[in-house]
């Protein structure tokens, strides 16, 4: 027998998911209840092979429930025998629901994988197909633990972190639980802080006039544009619309000396009418790009019709032309919306009044030692929130925008 | 409209005097379509000429200007009014003192004059040449001062009744001035201190270095994890669209927001994840992951150095920006038809076969377009560096530098010059680029 067979590669997948679950668990623990968790990584890699080897054994599809129950009570004793009861060397005092519901979790997850990964592999010896299905499977499951965990935990702590008050974020930086006893104000203190305080409320407006005008602007000159280089013929076309996107290249920073000194000479530096020519200078082109695409690919039999009928080229893109491209037009404005949201570097070369800040501004101005971690974090929660809510709104819109071709760095 | 489908703009040699064949020349109708594409365009033309173009432009021209933050407030004559003498009564002497001052240290200012409107029961009885007095209005004219310069002018006169108010007499009423000055933009003073200046900083090579690594580990860490996590959802399962979603929120969160958390996270007195690993026992000391240039370590009796600031920023590029191209790559993996698949399962093929085999050439179109996208991106970055080490600890990249030289130092002009060199080197990759995927599909 071969020395990688399925018995050895499930014991190993086995121990991989049992050292995962158990690492993963401990420091979700720890984040949740704030005691420190040493979870017992390599015993739980020992139980997680007798698991794997178990839920190998039994697989065929129609089990007794003693077959069935094999894999699950294997795991739960071998992980009380072999951590003597402490997998998180905790004591069982502390927490003691969070550390049972833990080692549900744990079990649960364990069995669980090791039956999704050995899922229909023959007894004993394995072909390389099977084998790579194998390495394929434990791959994926820590692809998704690791993907999961690398993009949620910032912003779960994003979160928690502007949830907590200045001595117990100083006490303990991993006690990420909530803390109820405060009642709402003390929960929410950062966030009405930023609001009487810090004028966040001045900020988010701002920010929403800035971007609702950018996005106006990017389409006022970008439909008339985008409809001359889809249906209009005149020399030079092609190559305009191919390199309407090479201004996409160039970088911000290298714009800002020039834009900075000519500003201030003219007196637009310092207010929100500079940024409002500098933002749609930068996002006419990419909307332009997407609009042209989307209005090439619309029937031009309805255009000439109604030209035939007697309407005016602008009575045909407000007619017939905008109407059919909505979603579109969707898209381009979520997209330019989040552009001027998100931006920082003109927002941050431009603004000095804090009458007119912009949320990126505002929240830069946070970053001080002066101000506490947990306002900081407030902000970037207030300047993350309309955006992830409108993306998560309209995800199939931009997606769809995103993918058409027009990208930004 | 559409009914002229003869090509335009072909020019008069091709006419022929043939009446049969369709007219070669531009007609009357495609000059008229012309026009009016073009005064569509005209618009989107004037904004990306006067904000993109112009001020690329007006980089080289600032780049070899000796101009400094401070000069940009053009410089003006500065005026201190005061009553010189203590009138006890009308009739005293007393003198109304001008203290004039140019307000820039280098740049003069030409054919400068003001006028003033002295108390009106006020006589004057002497004043200097430069100046002439016509009833209460008193009007000087200096010529062209240097920089630096500072001078006095004294209107000697007699007091009037109302002497106890000059003093705010004088200073509420308008000085009207008048004088050139020239503006330090638009002058013709030229200097190439400034490249100088940058070319022989002993750092500058080490920024271009840091640029380099930056992009190129940075573009190819988001295209890797991109590339992975669109295998990850590739497959359909219960749960995939909220993954999906999840995976976007580095992309389309704000900047500040996401940068600003990575340092709290990594802090080394009260992050996350220095606590973790310091409680687990992982190390004995909290890693300043931000802050730290490098870690020093022996790889079989060789000394080598960890550059672990640069390595957090270009983990963070990694991860802000791997949603891209995880989008990207999923579309195109989603339009590779099923059958090829089908086939080679038939055929016998395994799965890592089939990945390197069939997915992998079917993606090769859209990861060089991604990869040509990002680097030029990457190295366009400024943001996530400035707001996660402010370019130092060993990262200051080439945008930072324009930053760095032109605000923090208050050098516009030697700003200028690295953004002159952010450019040149861009349009180096690019033309590389083109010269070398000619053949690979465009965007």
């Amino acid at each position: 027998m071969r020395l990688l067979n399925g018995f050895t590669l499930s014991a190993i997948a086995g121990a991989i998911w049992g050292a995962i679950a158990m690492l993963v668990i401990g420091v979700t623990l720890t984040l949740i209840t704030g005691n420190v968790a040493s979870p017992q990584v390599s015993m739980a890699a020992i139980v997680g092979g007798l698991t794997g080897l178990v839920a190998y054994w039994f697989q065929t599809p129609n089990l007794s429930l003693g077959q069935r129950a094999a894999a699950p009570l294997v795991c739960l004793f071998t992980l009380i025998l072999l951590t003597f009861a402490h997998p998180f060397t905790l004591s069982l005092e502390v927490s003691t629901l969070w550390q049972l519901g833990g080692i549900a979790a744990f079990v649960v997850a364990v069995v669980w994988s090791c039956r999704a990964t050995t899922y229909g592999l023959p007894r004993g010896e394995l072909t390389r197909y099977e084998r790579e299905m194998l390495y394929l499977r434990v791959a994926k499951g820590i692809g998704f633990v690791v993907f999961t965990i690398m993009v949620a935990l910032p912003f779960y702590v994003m979160v928690m972190t502007s949830l907590k008050s200045q001595q117990s974020l100083l006490a303990n930086p991993l006690d990420l639980s909530i803390d109820f006893a405060g009642g709402f104000y003390g929960l929410f203190r950062s966030y009405i802080e930023l609001f009487t305080l810090f004028n966040f409320g001045d900020y988010l407006l701002t920010s929403a006039i800035v971007s609702v005008a950018t996005v106006c602007l990017t389409l006022l000159f970008s439909v008339p544009g985008a409809y001359a280089v889809s249906r209009l013929k005149f020399p030079g076309r092609d190559w305009f619309s191919r390199s309407v996107l090479l201004i996409y290249m160039v970088p911000a920073i290298v714009l800002v000396i020039p834009l900075y000194a000519v500003f201030s000479q003219l007196g637009l530096r310092n207010s929100l009418v500079g940024l409002l020519i500098v933002y749609p200078a930068t996002t006419i082109p990419v909307a332009l790009y997407m609009l042209q695409g989307y209005f090439k690919g619309l029937p031009a039999e309805l255009e000439e019709a109604g030209l035939m009928d007697g309407l005016s080229r602008i009575g045909v893109i407000l007619k017939i032309t905008l109407p059919l491209s909505l979603p579109a037009l969707a898209s381009v404005s979520l997209y330019v919306f989040m552009i001027a949201w998100n931006e920082f570097l003109f927002a941050f070369m431009f603004l000095d009044d804090p009458e007119i800040f912009t949320l990126s501004r505002g929240v830069v101005a946070l970053n001080s030692s002066e101000v506490p971690r947990q306002h900081l974090m407030a902000g970037a929660v207030i300047a993350t929130l309309p955006v992830l809510v409108i993306f998560l709104w309209f995800e199939r819109f931009l997606v769809q925008g995103l993918t058409a071709g027009s990208v930004k760095g | 409209m559409s009914v002229s489908a003869e090509p335009s703009g072909n020019g008069a040699a091709m006419s022929a005097p043939n009446s049969a064949a369709p007219p070669q020349t531009t007609g009357p109708m495609q000059k008229r379509e012309a026009r009016l594409a073009f005064s569509m365009l005209a618009p989107t033309f004037l904004i990306i000429f006067l904000i993109v173009l112009g001020p690329l432009l007006a980089n080289f021209w600032i780049s070899v200007k000796p101009v400094e933050l401070g000069d940009l407030r053009a410089p003006t004559l500065l005026v201190n009014e005061r009553v010189r003498g203590k009138p006890q009564a009308a009739g005293d002497p007393v003198t109304l003192q001008y203290r004039l001052r140019n307000s820039s240290q280098d740049y003069s200012i030409f054919e400068v004059s003001f006028t003033d409107t002295l108390p009106s029961d006020f006589k004057p009885t002497a004043w200097p040449e430069a100046c002439s007095v016509d009833g209460t209005r008193l009007s000087c004219t200096l010529g062209d001062i240097p920089g630096k310069w500072r001078e006095r002018l004294d209107i000697e006169g007699v007091a009037g009744a109302a002497f106890a108010e000059y003093r705010s007499q004088i200073k509420d009423t308008e000085l009207v001035y008048t004088g050139e000055a020239d503006n330090v933009l638009t002058n013709l003073d030229f200097t190439l201190d400034n490249f100088r200046r940058i070319f022989d900083a002993d750092e500058f090579w080490s920024v271009l270095r840091v640029s380099f690594y930056y992009t190129v580990f940075g573009t190819a860490g988001a295209l890797v994890l991109g590339l992975f996590a669109a295998q990850l959802l590739n497959t359909s399962f219960k749960g995939r669209g909220f993954l999906r979603g999840l995976f976007l929120f580095p992309y389309v969160s704000p900047v500040i927001a996401v940068a600003f958390t990575w340092l709290v996270l990594l802090d080394p007195f009260s992050g996350t994840v220095n606590a973790l690993l310091t409680k687990m026992g992982v190390v004995s000391e909290p890693i300043n992951f931000f802050g730290q240039r490098a870690i020093e370590f022996s790889l079989f009796g060789l000394p080598l150095e960890f550059p672990l600031a640069l390595s957090t920023v270009i983990a963070f590029e990694a991860w802000r920006y791997f949603p891209l191209s995880f989008l990207f790559i999923l579309a195109r993996m989603q339009s590779i038809s099923s059958d090829m698949y089908e086939a080679a399962e038939m055929d016998g093929a395994t799965p890592l076969q089939q990945f390197r085999w069939i997915s992998l050439p079917q993606l090769l179109g859209i990861l060089s377009v991604l990869f040509l996208l990002r680097f030029i991106w990457t190295f366009n970055k400024f943001d996530d560096i400035f707001l996660l080490t402010g370019g130092n600890a060993g990262t200051r990249t080439l945008t930072v530098d324009v930053y760095e030289q032109g605000f923090a130092l208050s050098n516009l002009g030697a700003g200028a010059a690295v953004a002159v060199v952010v450019f040149v080197v861009l349009v180096t990759f690019a033309t590389l680029f083109i010269k070398f995927s000619a053949k690979e599909e465009g965007l």
